[in-house]
């Protein structure tokens, strides 16, 4: 049992460690609020002083923000659906019984260790492009038009780029929930007579109702800041300029740097929006 | 005994600092084009001459753009010698934010580098970073197919023969486009080539009073033309094309002409990269009979951002890569074709020089480029491809995010112009200019 000196001392020993922490977290947060509420032009002078909520203002009356915000939730929502559906799928089938199961496992699993740059390079120059790519040549080779995929289907180009590498992660997770699922109790409505569909709906996709929560929620927070990929492939254009992307554009591209930091505070309010709400599910399934 | 150990120590430490004063190690940021990724091969001659030694930052045109403009307007302090070109150098160095490249030496000749080079990387009389190479645009095409398709390219070309020499050329069937141009995104790529093209169209991005002119009839002809060509002999997915792509398209024969940077002349015609080495031709960009051929001008340049504490073996650096010695080096080892175009005057009056096919036809092109004057009718401001002013690089990229999306067929020109009005006037609004 700790007594009131152990605690203190625990205490004691873990300051550093918060105060660094909360420092790492705090002073970007007051410099972007800082800067949000000053005209801060690197290119004209630097630091002009006072504006109150202009910058605010005109970030979200800019013909940019709501297209970039439904871009953002568009990719969000697409990637979600794949990688959710798709990873339950392959969660199943790596549980099963195969020859080379280890080998496989790590094939799925791959992809999320590469860099998101070096994938999105990889994917637009030995993949979609319309000259050289293997899309093009497979497609040719069956008498088909290439696809200038980046382009002409850029956001479904990239969901498809995302989701390629989220799946493995989104499928590890649900595949150790699969593992957690005890067999007697699937056996037992088979000896019931229940068929494969509704052993899926009403035993197995309840007992991972928890896993696919948990992907949904990491993997929501990381792909609402999704950039890198974006950059590499398309560089905002074609109708994929996410809210990040935009506020990208603001700072460095044009210099803004009052103009971007709102829209960076936008951004971490809409961050906590989707996270309190999702926490709320979180929280809702952990109590079932 | 305390002095004598006090001594060595300070005698020591005048030694290691001596040492590093002599031999330092700097960093370079650069644009992975071909020359510039040529000049990193010999940079063991540098290091030789001068005993420092240079660590490489090479990175993609617009990715460079970024670093090296947050780098500077933060102070990052990341790069002793940076690659930039027109549109920064003037602003920078109005800024204070670049090393004035005043007292180089006597045998480099600074009067040697070419007049319009200069003035483009100068602020009120003083050169801020010294041409690497410097470049107008010029049309490169194939002479074997345009004899197959039985025309003959002019000096100086109208668009219209280039739309009908680029339909007669195209052959989809072999994956032979007529035409390749930049469409893709980014102030220094499509959007560079657009409003060059548009320039000679009669079109202009301002009016005297800063009122953005894109809404105007010029423009949309400039855009409907643009489009109508590349969807009839342009290659596919051309909205995502750019300096790089197009240069590998036409190395690998498959684009019957090609109007970009002079610069590539060497690249298209060196046998070790291009199939298509012995049958390219050059020709002035094209017009419209306005009287402005559709040519820019632009040096990619070496400067010193202000504060690095290694000035003088940057100073050292950009007066090694920018020589006459370089050149010389490169002719040597590579063939007079290779080396680092348009930036001196005695290269092109160098006999040798002149043997090569696009030398002559580079010089005129650089030569009838007028940035204070590029537009049939009056502008306010300096710059052919661009506008030399801050905020230009911000709300060009953006605009050329929208004329690319045209490009790709997902909105229509007429939509992409009115965007891009309200996105230029927009801008210079909020800067203060009207």
């Amino acid at each position: 049992m700790a007594t009131k000196a152990s605690r203190s001392a625990a205490r004691m020993m873990m300051a550093p460690a918060v105060v660094l922490l909360l420092g790492w977290m705090l002073v970007p947060l007051i410099m972007t609020l800082w800067f949000s509420f000053r005209t801060y032009l690197p290119l004209r002078g630097g630091d002009q002083g006072w504006t109150g909520f202009d910058n605010y203002v005109r970030f979200v009356t800019s013909s940019a923000f709501w297209p970039a915000v439904q871009t953002t939730l568009v990719i969000v929502i697409g990637v979600l659906a794949i990688t959710v559906v798709l990873g339950v799928l392959l969660a199943m089938l790596l549980d099963q019984p195969m020859w080379g199961q280890g080998v496989v496992r790590i094939l799925v699993i791959a992809p999320f260790f590469v860099m998101p740059t070096v994938s999105a390079l990889v994917w637009k120059n030995m993949f979609m492009d319309p000259v050289n790519g293997l899309f093009s040549h497979l497609w040719r080779f069956f008498g088909a038009e290439p696809v200038s995929w980046l382009s002409d289907a850029a956001m479904p180009s990239i969901i498809m780029i995302v989701s390629w590498q989220w799946l493995p992660f989104a499928t590890l997770i649900l595949l150790t929930a699969i593992q957690s699922l005890d067999s007697e109790q699937l056996e037992a409505a088979e000896m019931d007579g229940a068929p494969p569909l509704k052993r899926f709906f009403f035993i197995v996709l309840p007992h991972l109702s928890r896993a696919i929560t948990i992907v949904i929620l990491i993997q929501t927070i990381f792909l609402l800041a999704i950039f890198a990929e974006i950059f590499v492939t398309t560089g905002g254009a074609f109708g994929t300029r996410t809210l990040s992307y935009l506020i990208f554009q603001r700072v460095l591209e044009s210099q803004n740097v009052g103009l971007g930091s709102a829209g960076g505070v936008y951004a971490i309010i809409l961050a906590n929006i989707v996270a309190i709400f999702l926490m709320r599910i979180v929280g809702k399934n952990l109590d079932n | 005994m305390y002095l004598k150990n006090a001594l060595r120590a300070a005698t020591a430490f005048a030694l290691v600092t001596g040492a590093a004063a002599q031999a330092e190690t700097i960093t370079i940021a650069t644009v992975n084009n071909g020359d510039m990724i040529r000049m990193q091969g010999y940079t063991d001659d540098f290091t030789a001459k001068t005993g420092h030694t240079v660590e490489w930052v090479t990175l993609e045109e617009n990715v460079l753009r970024q670093r090296v403009t947050t780098d500077i307007t933060t102070k990052g302090g990341q790069f002793d010698i940076m690659t930039i070109g027109m549109y920064e150098t003037p602003i920078w160095g109005a800024n204070g934010w670049l090393v004035p490249l005043d007292g180089l030496s006597a045998e480099y000749d600074v009067d040697d580098i070419l007049p319009a080079m200069a003035a483009g990387l100068s602020h009120d009389g003083t050169l801020y970073a010294a041409p690497f190479y410097g470049e107008s645009s010029m049309i490169m095409y194939r002479t074997d197919l345009m004899e197959k398709a039985g025309l003959e390219m002019p000096d100086s070309p109208t668009w219209e023969f280039i739309r009908e020499a680029a339909a007669a050329m195209t052959d989809r069937a072999n994956e032979v486009n007529g035409i390749c141009l930049r469409g893709k995104a980014g102030w220094g790529e499509g959007g560079a080539f657009i409003n060059t093209m548009a320039n000679s169209f009669g079109a202009r991005v301002f009016d005297e009073d800063w009122n953005a002119q894109l809404d105007s009839e010029a423009w949309a002809n400039t855009l409907n033309f643009f489009v109508e060509m590349m969807s009839e002999s342009g290659p596919p997915g051309y909205a995502t094309n750019g300096f790089n792509e197009n240069l590998s398209l036409f190395q690998q024969g498959k684009c019957g002409m090609w109007i970009d940077a002079t610069v590539a002349a060497s690249f298209v015609t060196n046998p070790n990269d291009s199939t298509v080495a012995d049958s390219v031709g050059f020709a002035l960009a094209p017009n419209t009979g306005l009287g402005k051929n559709a040519n820019w001008l632009w040096a990619w340049a070496l400067a010193i951002p202000a504060g690095t504490a290694k000035a003088d073996a940057a100073k050292q650096f950009i007066e090694w890569a920018t020589s006459k010695e370089y050149i010389e080096l490169v002719a040597a080892n590579e063939g007079w074709a290779n080396v680092p175009p348009g930036a001196r005057t005695s290269l092109y009056e160098n006999p040798e020089y002149q043997a090569v096919p696009f030398a002559q036809k580079t010089l005129d092109s650089i030569l009838s480029a007028d940035p204070q004057n590029p537009t049939v009718d009056p502008v306010p401001y300096v710059g052919i491809q661009f506008a030399a002013i801050p905020e230009w690089a911000g709300f060009w990229t953006e605009v050329s995010q929208e004329f690319s999306a045209a490009y790709a067929g997902q909105q229509t020109v007429e939509e992409a112009l009115a965007k891009a009005q309200a996105i230029a006037n927009e801008a210079v609004e909020a800067a203060g200019y009207k």
